[in-house]
């Protein structure tokens, strides 16, 4: 039982992940038909934010010590943080909170990328095949990729949840089990709510504000909604740059579970394609939905009773799962007919 | 670009590709691109492509999983090899057929959905073959390694050589690596493209390209597409298992690699860059990507300086730093450019350029410039 | 980012460079069989040309940027510029500082992306067009095994650089193959007792492994050595390569038992793992009345990077350490940190030993034919260079020297500061008899 609880908030916690990528993929995909490869490296620039931010934060002051010499010969250099040599404790504990603190810096960062990459290449692919657009987004994706790794060099670099939210809170006792059964980590639980939150929001804004009324409907048949007059193209940068900024907090919030490197974009990129395309083509719900399934599922199949049976399993349930639901379900969970089928 | 064929074009247009692949030892050694090894390279994605534009430039159906059948064919022929003697005759054909059944299963899944749902459903059948490949088909696969022929494997048609021969692949005692590895690709090469210019022409070709231009249409008329599709898949399926094989016949060795994503993705990319559809952009694709990864790789800040030196002391720091970004470790920043700036420009590819050139040429010029062109563009 | 930080004199790249580029700028239409020399790629001018394989691009590209710096830095030393570095200390005074056999040593480089095809292709090229007489490099034990059969069936010497699983000079060992680096089997010999010194004898242990031949190798080793101490491994469990997220394989652990984790994971699975188990709160965990411990048999300055404030006090093996107080390591420190303003990793010492090793036995040999400068290497004892007197043993073209085993520090000085070393474990201790690891050389191939 408490396994299987373990399982199901891993499943959760994956699933939030997927889910938060799949969503700003399939906003592109189904308002602007576009597919776009560098939606992982989306994910990757939020991540690196977060660096950017704690870096800028703990900037140091280097002075050469003459007096004395590092092991190889050279003048020691002695560094201080300016922010905490400025600011006190106010800059201990912005320093402390730099991963949440970093949304402030990601939100208008990945708008603005969003913008421009809309603005500068992805508008003049709209009416272009598929093809010339995984070609341009495939290679945009690895242009950022590499500047990233020139400025970052490739090797993970650790990021650090705040001090109160590290480490693991004894949820079994809150559900009545013995202590210690029933221990995860809190800055996973913090993750599970922030991707829930971040859906909610973008869920109402679609559904509650005319902005998001006028997109939905574009989603549905696009050549009316430009009948009607209605300036699509201004919405289709804004939904752009939403995505974007959606992509960016997930990768923001992910970083002390994954030390990010310039690749991670990559890494996800094939992932969530599938997990949109199970989801149902154009369908938002659908990719929430199976952003959550795929993650669950992995985890259960990575449970050793499961891979005693079926050795290897946990290698391939995600594109087992794919090919079931596929094959099953035509258009994924909740896609609908005519969508990218072509 | 069809409207202008006819038999004899089409002949002519074949035996210069011929005469211009043959040669490639002499008009690419300018270039830093005359060695074995890369010529090969040429050869074989060359044909890889191909064969994936045979599916993907007639039909349109985007395969994501075409590396898994390179990878059979690999695994395949070093089997043979292990098996049967390191001639590569019959690793070519045994590598061809599984590869063929391979795509058969894989094809008659897949090919029950079109558009985006194809394309994943072919990338999860190979991510799943990769991921087994790698991990839990081992003892097949030797894993992560890779799979190799050893002095204890039987051999059973090479006892008479004893455990002393190369384990390398021998054609009537010819050893395939180096330059006759190079040939023999290249002939495999040629012929692979007779039959793919064969197809591209014949009713079989033009029904694929009806279900490109409008599928609906096609049914109404009577006429099932699936059979269709599918024999262009199992087709372009075998010539990825060709060229799997060629790659093992050049260098025994088979890793898992060759099947993942990023493999699948490559060919992808190499047919759109050089032009989907056509019958000689996939080949300079695939060309060109391989002529980034291996020349563009090499240079460091030594060879920069060397090229460099005849600039001012001034001028040449500056303009080495700046091109050490886009070389060496940086070889991916300038194909990632290159990706973008080819598609932007040219939106059907580096053949697209070609044709804009011949038109340039065609108001006064003989109407063979257009061909002319082409070769041209295939020294590039 | 720049391989050279210190822009050298231009002049002196000039003159070590011009060979190599011209190397590189004029392609042989003939392959070197053509001439029918002695040897494979023989060199004929007043150069002669290493080729140096690394990764520059996917995950152990900042690994690789650093085997480079110090192969340029070997070959600085080599042809007599810098301060001669670990020349001084090695005992072997066969190089004086003017090249190898009386030639300059020029290089070429190419990047293995961690793919064997991609390392073959490169290694290829090198050896095909470049005319390398000898390959060296690397950072994962699957392309060193694929480069090493390469440079077996070409003709070529290999000098393998990070590779750790026992097969690179067990089961796929060859002849034209030598490796400097440790391997599971050693790590496992060191590691054990310390283990059982600090954590007792009586332990439960959960492994993760990487699911490919190196992470088996390695749970394969630590089970047998800590198992004779008396640990009972409790589960084995395999992970997918690049897994990203472990928490599915983290979560089982809690409640199974047992009460040390061993991460038989390496790169950035390392980093990924370690991090989330300890997210987890394995470490403040009390099992079995004793403290949850958590070991990672394979270190590196890079992973612990990485890894950031996880891997203090975790324990660990590793190859070399700048901070070591020998003549041979301090002379490397110090030439490496002021030419590029950092200690060199655990892979750039052994790859700069490589290289001088390899300089070193053609001029013993007095030439670069491999079969003749294999028998300069076989056997070969030599002490200096920063691991004690060390043997390259004839039976498996295997090093033995010293291991170290490090543990992550509590208070690091600075960010290349992150390990401190524990225990050095003398050579004796890690021998094992060549016939264990199972393999066979073959003969030398000299590729004529």
């Amino acid at each position: 039982m408490d396994v299987f609880l373990l399982q199901l908030l891993n499943g959760l916690d994956k699933g939030g992940a997927y889910a938060l990528i799949a969503l700003g993929l399939t906003l592109i995909f189904g308002t602007l038909g576009v597919v776009n490869f560098a939606h992982g490296t989306l994910f990757m620039l939020g991540a690196f934010c977060a660096i950017t931010f704690n870096k800028l934060l703990s900037l140091e002051q280097v002075r050469i010590d003459p007096e004395k010499l590092t092991p190889w010969g050279t003048p020691l250099e002695v560094r201080e943080p300016y922010v905490e040599a400025l600011l006190g404790d106010f800059g201990h504990w912005l320093l402390n909170y730099s991963v949440p603190a970093s949304i402030l810096l990601a939100i208008p960062v990945m708008a603005i990328i969003g913008f421009v990459m809309e603005r500068g290449l992805i508008k003049h692919f709209y009416n272009r095949p598929h093809a010339d657009q995984i070609l341009v987004t495939f290679g945009l994706a690895i242009v950022i990729q590499e500047i990233v790794k020139t400025m970052f060099g490739a090797n993970p670099i650790p990021q650090i949840a705040p001090e109160s939210l590290r480490g693991a809170a004894d949820i079994g006792l809150m559900l009545g089990t013995d202590p210690g059964v029933i221990v995860y980590p809190v800055w996973r639980m913090v993750y599970l709510v922030f991707a829930g939150l971040v859906i909610a929001a973008v869920f109402a804004f679609l559904q509650f504000t005319t902005f998001g009324m006028v997109v939905r409907a574009g989603m549905a048949d696009r050549e009316t909604v430009g009948l009607l007059g209605i300036n699509i193209e201004r919405r289709f940068t804004i939904v752009f740059a939403i995505a974007a900024v959606v992509a960016g907090l997930a990768g923001v919030m992910y970083t002390p579970i994954l030390p990010p490197d310039y690749h991670m974009g990559m890494d996800f990129l094939v992932l969530s394609f599938v997990v949109v395309v199970v989801g149902g083509m154009g369908s938002l719900p659908g990719a929430v939905a199976a952003g959550f399934l795929l993650g669950i599922l992995q985890s259960f199949a990575s449970m050793n009773e499961i891979k005693d049976i079926l050795p290897g399993i946990d290698q391939i349930i995600i594109y087992l799962v794919a090919v079931v639901i596929l094959l099953v379900r035509p258009r994924g969970l909740m896609g609908r007919k005519g969508v990218m089928e072509n | 670009m069809s409207a202008r064929t006819s038999p004899a074009r089409d002949l002519v247009y074949f035996v210069i590709f011929a005469a211009a692949v043959l040669t490639m030892p002499v008009w690419l050694a300018p270039i830093g691109a005359g060695y074995p090894d890369l010529l090969q390279k040429f050869a074989i994605y060359g044909l890889f492509a191909t064969g994936f534009n045979l599916l993907f430039g007639l039909t349109g159906y985007l395969s994501f999983g075409h590396a898994a059948f390179l990878g059979v064919g690999s695994y395949t022929a070093v089997w043979s090899f292990k098996l049967l003697g390191m001639n590569p005759i019959p690793a070519v054909i045994l590598a061809v057929v599984a590869a063929g059944i391979f795509a058969l299963a894989i094809g008659f899944v897949s090919l029950r959905r079109s558009g985006i749902y194809f394309s994943i459903l072919t990338l999860a059948f190979a991510q799943m073959s990769y991921n087994l490949a790698y991990s839990v088909l081992t003892p097949i696969t030797n894993g992560e390694t890779g799979l190799r022929v050893l002095r204890s494997d039987p051999r059973i048609f090479d006892a008479a050589d004893g455990a002393e021969g190369a384990l390398v692949s021998t054609l009537f005692g010819i050893e395939m690596n180096g330059y006759a590895g190079f040939y023999f690709c290249a002939v495999i090469l040629i012929a692979g493209f007779f039959i793919a210019q064969r197809i591209f022409r014949s009713p079989f070709g033009i029904m694929l390209r009806a279900v490109k231009s409008n599928q609906n249409r096609m049914t109404y008329t009577g006429l099932n597409p699936r059979p269709y599709t599918l024999a262009a898949f199992v087709i372009s399926g075998m010539y990825a298992g060709l060229a799997g094989s060629l790659l093992c016949i050049t260098d025994p060795l088979a890793g898992a690699e060759r099947m993942q994503w990023t493999a699948s993705g490559e060919v992808v990319l190499m047919t759109i860059l050089g032009g989907a559809g056509t019958l000689l952009g996939p080949l300079l694709g695939a060309g060109l990507i391989k002529y980034f990864e291996n020349i563009f790789s090499a240079f460091n800040e030594q060879t920069l300086h060397s090229i460099f030196s005849f600039l001012p002391d001034f001028l040449e720091t500056p303009v080495v730093g700046l091109m050490s970004l886009f070389v060496g470790e940086g070889w991916q920043l300038t194909l990632g450019v290159l990706f973008m700036i080819i598609v932007i420009f040219l939106p059907g590819g580096i053949m697209e350029g070609v044709s804009r050139l011949g038109r340039l040429f065609k108001g006064s010029d003989k109407p063979s410039a257009a061909d002319k062109g082409r070769v041209e563009a295939a020294a590039e | 980012m720049t391989i050279i930080r210190k822009p050298l004199n231009r002049r002196s790249i000039l003159r070590a460079g011009a060979l190599g580029g011209v190397a590189l700028a004029t392609p042989t239409i003939f392959t070197s069989r053509a001439w029918s020399a002695g040897y494979l790629n023989e060199p004929t001018g007043s150069t002669v040309t290493f080729g140096f394989n690394v990764p520059q691009s996917g995950p152990y590209a900042d690994e690789g940027a650093d085997e480079l710096r110090a192969y340029q830095l070997a070959v600085k030393h080599l042809n007599g510029e810098g301060d001669g570095g670990m020349l001084n200390t090695f005992s072997s005074k066969a190089l004086q500082g003017n090249g190898v056999n009386g030639k300059k040593v020029v290089f070429v480089t190419g990047d293995t992306q961690t793919k064997s095809d991609a390392a073959r292709a490169s290694a290829k090229r090198m050896i095909e067009k470049d005319g390398a007489i000898m390959i060296t490099g690397g950072s994962s034990s699957g392309v060193a095994i694929a480069v090493q059969s390469l440079c077996q069936e070409a003709g070529v010497i290999f000098m393998a650089g990070l590779t750790h699983s026992n097969d690179t000079t067990g089961k796929d060992k060859r002849a034209n193959g030598f490796r400097h680096f440790f391997n599971t089997e050693m790590t496992g010999a060191a590691l054990a007792p310390v283990l059982k010194n600090v954590m007792g004898a009586d332990r439960r242990a959960y492994h993760l492994t990487a699911d490919y031949t190196w992470g088996w190798s390695q749970e394969e080793s630590i089970k047998k050595y800590t198992g004779e101490l008396g640990w009972e491994t409790v589960a084995a469990v395999r992970t997918p390569l690049g897994a990203g997220d472990f928490s599915q394989y983290i979560t089982p652990v809690l409640n199974s038992g047992a009460d040390v984790l061993v991460l038989n994971h390496y790169g950035k699975d390392m980093v990924n793992s370690l991090t989330q188990a300890v997210q987890f709160g394995l470490r403040d965990k009390q099992v079995n009345g004793k403290n949850f411990e958590i070991v990672v048999p394979l270190y590196s300055e890079l992973m612990a990077q990485g890894a950031g404030e996880n891997v203090k006090g975790i324990l660990g093996s590793s190859g070399w350490d700048w901070k070591l107080t020998d003549a041979g390591t301090q002379a490397f420190t110090k030439s490496f940190g002021q030419e590029y303003g950092f200690p060199p990793s655990q892979a750039a010492h052994t790859c700069y030993v490589q290289a001088l090793l390899y300089a070193d036995a053609a001029q013993r040999a007095g030439t670069f034919m491999p079969s003749e400068l294999g028998k300069a290497l076989e056997g070969f004892e030599f002490d200096g260079l920063g691991n004690g007197p060390t043997l390259y043993r004839a039976a498996d073209h295997q090093c033995f020297k010293d291991v170290l085993v490090v543990k992550g520090k509590e208070n690091p000085s600075s960010q290349y500061d992150l390990l401190e070393v524990v225990e050095v474990t003398p050579r004796a201790q890690v021998e094992y008899p060549a016939e264990l690891l199972g393999g066979e050389l073959g003969p030398y191939n000299n590729g004529v």
